[in-house]
């Protein structure tokens, strides 16, 4: 059985609301409570997987009233935001005990999850952009949540950018609604298949493709995200990279595009080129950075460029009329990287939290030797490394492996050549990484380094065992169908979604 | 030609964050393109000579189907109206935000102009 879906926002939300009335006092409470609501969320998430659904919020009818749907695509990035939220919630436990405003900060949190569960079920493009603010808002003050120096001037970068991204968007809901006379994404979509697109709708669409490109950070509009997924901290860098801006951006884009507007050409090569700027670019700046953190997150824009890279593919192939069965294989490449970068990225940043906490600093010069002082990190740090760049059993390696084959199979010889480079710098970076942090002399100003305990451990552990185990969701086939499988069919059914929705 | 100049607001609220170097004066411009969105939203909804959508219990009685034709015929579109309703509170809440920032920023810095607030680079 699934839960009624408006559950996976009101919990977040409710929660969200309860907590700073507790106060300084019952922090330990507030803690109880945040942890237990991602973890219900978890549950509730996995137990919807496979029951697609369509809910008319306060039972009114679906042109008038909102709708939000659970299908594939929406499951699969529930579940994904689940994971990483129950991995962040818990790791903060302990984490979190360096700042003086606990519950605001588990606070803002949930708010958050709320607002990425709202964005990803919404059926309203409206709607969809008022979870995405609410999301937004969020994360703008948890990134500027320790009031320094950077954290303030990163904050405020990262919110300017953002607002202007979320001008976009509304800008170009303005124009579909002027044109469709609709807010109903079905109804957009059938609209659309009957009006055809006209300037105006080509304009919004644009305006879409640079207000969700901002929140995902692809290339050209990637200014912010270098400054601003550091200076936050660690769990909710890996909130960020892990989960924000795919539910923000690549999963609103990709709905808008495939079952909205419907695949073009022109808008599949715009993917493909913002897909492949991001991989390239992303991963040679982060080869040349020291900070930890900054590194990271450099390589959080070159792995979202493989994920539009797949999607891109899988849309040129599908305007085209190629074979569906190829273009189902690239899109399945790109989600399936998706979850991957969710679970890996989530991970890394978890341990460059704990190697920041135990030795209070992010400079890769300054550390050296922590292999002996902090074992579980570094096990789970170099399984999260395996997997980012590519290295057989981990995860990441099968969702690139894909990538390759479905370029290769749309005559994309370059392409797949990129993406192979792309792996091989990755790797060469995080083997800095492994060899500065991990490796190497011990300094004398880290003699006394100590390994994190408890909750920290538990959400490091859980994920990397994630990285070991989610090559099975592709290569299991019945798991295969059970959650990727029908996340690409969303994508691949285009504009015949909105027949979906209006028959349900 | 109204909507021309509604991109025309957009654009100069977009010159204004992109150019300016006081932290206020991006807000001031972030707030402009917002409201020239929120100005398009509600022409888009409204109709000249129009009445407001609120169907009273008296309109209904009589010969009810011509009532509602003129009705629906001469009354301003309600949704857009909704829409900017829960903007203008998006924005509000993120103005507070940014202003905030803002404030916290000068106490740490001294200084509203962002070619001096630089310590992150790369």
């Amino acid at each position: 059985m699934s839960a009624p879906l408006p559950v996976f926002v009101a919990i977040p939300l409710v929660t969200a609301f309860v907590l700073p009335a507790l106060g300084a006092r019952f922090k330990s409470l507030a803690t109880f409570l945040a942890n237990l609501a991602t973890i219900a969320l978890l549950v509730l998430a996995v137990m919807s997987v496979g029951h697609p659904q369509v809910y008319q919020v306060g039972a009114w009818s679906i042109p008038l009233g909102i709708n939000l749907v659970l299908d594939g695509l929406s499951s699969l990035m529930l579940l994904a935001v689940a994971v990483v939220s129950a991995a962040a919630m818990l790791f903060s436990v302990r984490y979190t005990e360096q700042y003086t405003a606990k519950t605001k900060y588990l606070s803002l949190f949930l708010l958050m999850v709320a607002g990425m569960n709202g964005v990803v079920l919404s059926g309203d493009i409206f709607n969809l952009y008022v979870f995405l603010e609410i999301a937004s808002i969020a994360s703008y003050a948890l990134v500027g949540f320790g009031c320094e120096h950077e954290e303030l001037e990163a904050s405020f970068k990262y919110m300017v950018l953002g607002s202007i991204a979320s001008a976009f968007i509304l800008f170009g809901i303005a124009l579909v609604y002027g044109n469709t006379g609709s807010l109903n994404m079905a109804y957009i979509a059938k609209a659309i298949q009957e009006l055809g697109m006209n300037p105006g709708l080509a304009f919004a669409l644009s305006l879409f493709v640079a207000g969700f490109g901002l929140k995902a950070a692809l290339v050209p509009f990637h200014a912010w995200l270098p400054d601003a997924h550091p200076s936050a901290p660690a769990p909710i860098s890996a909130m960020l990279s892990g989960v924000l801006i795919k539910a923000l951006g690549v999963y609103a884009l990709s709905r808008l595009i495939f079952n909205v507007f419907g695949v073009s050409v022109p808008v599949s090569w715009v993917l493909i080129a913002l897909g492949v700027l991001s991989m390239v670019i992303g991963v040679f700046l982060a080869v040349g950075q020291w900070d930890f953190k900054r590194l990271l997150a450099y390589h959080s824009i070159s792995q979202m460029g493989y994920v539009v890279l797949g999607i891109g593919i899988g849309a040129l192939i599908l305007a085209r009329q190629g074979n569906p069965l190829w273009a189902s294989l690239a899109i399945l490449g790109g989600l399936f990287h998706l979850a991957n970068h969710a679970v890996f990225k989530s991970l890394l940043f978890l341990t460059s939290g704990s190697v920041e906490m135990a030795t209070g600093t992010r400079q890769l010069k300054q550390m050296g030797g922590l292999i002996e002082r902090m074992p579980y990190t570094r096990a789970s740090c170099a399984i999260a490394s395996a997997a980012i760049a590519g290295v057989p059993p981990f995860n990441g390696f099968w969702s690139k492996m894909i990538l390759v084959v479905a370029a290769v199979q749309a005559r994309l010889y370059v392409l797949a050549a990129v993406t192979v480079l792309v792996s091989l710098v990755t790797l060469l970076s995080f083997l800095k990484v492994q060899r500065y942090v991990f490796l190497g002399e011990l300094p004398e100003s880290l003699q006394n380094t100590r390994e994190n305990k408890g909750s920290m451990l538990w959400a490091m552990a859980f994920l990397a065992a994630l990285c070991l185990f989610m090559s099975l969701l592709v290569l299991v086939p019945s798991l295969r169908n059970l959650i990727l499988q029908p996340a690409v069919d969303t994508l691949l059914a285009g504009v015949g979604y909105s027949a979906t929705i209006v028959k349900l | 030609m109204l909507y021309a100049l509604c991109f025309l607001l957009f654009m100069i609220g977009l010159y204004c964050a992109v150019v300016k170097k006081n932290m206020v004066k991006i807000v001031i411009g972030i707030m402009v393109m917002e409201y020239a969105v929120n100005l398009l939203l509600i022409m888009l909804g409204y109709r000249l000579g129009g009445t407001a959508p609120i169907l009273g219990g008296a309109d209904a009685d009589g010969v009810t189907k011509v009532v509602a034709a003129q009705f629906l015929a001469t009354v301003v579109d309600p949704l857009p109206q909704a829409l900017v309703l829960t903007s203008i509170v998006i924005s509000l809440g993120s103005l507070a935000l940014m202003i905030s920032i803002c404030i916290r920023t000068y106490a740490k810095y001294g200084t509203f102009d962002i070619t001096e607030i630089r310590r992150l680079r790369g």
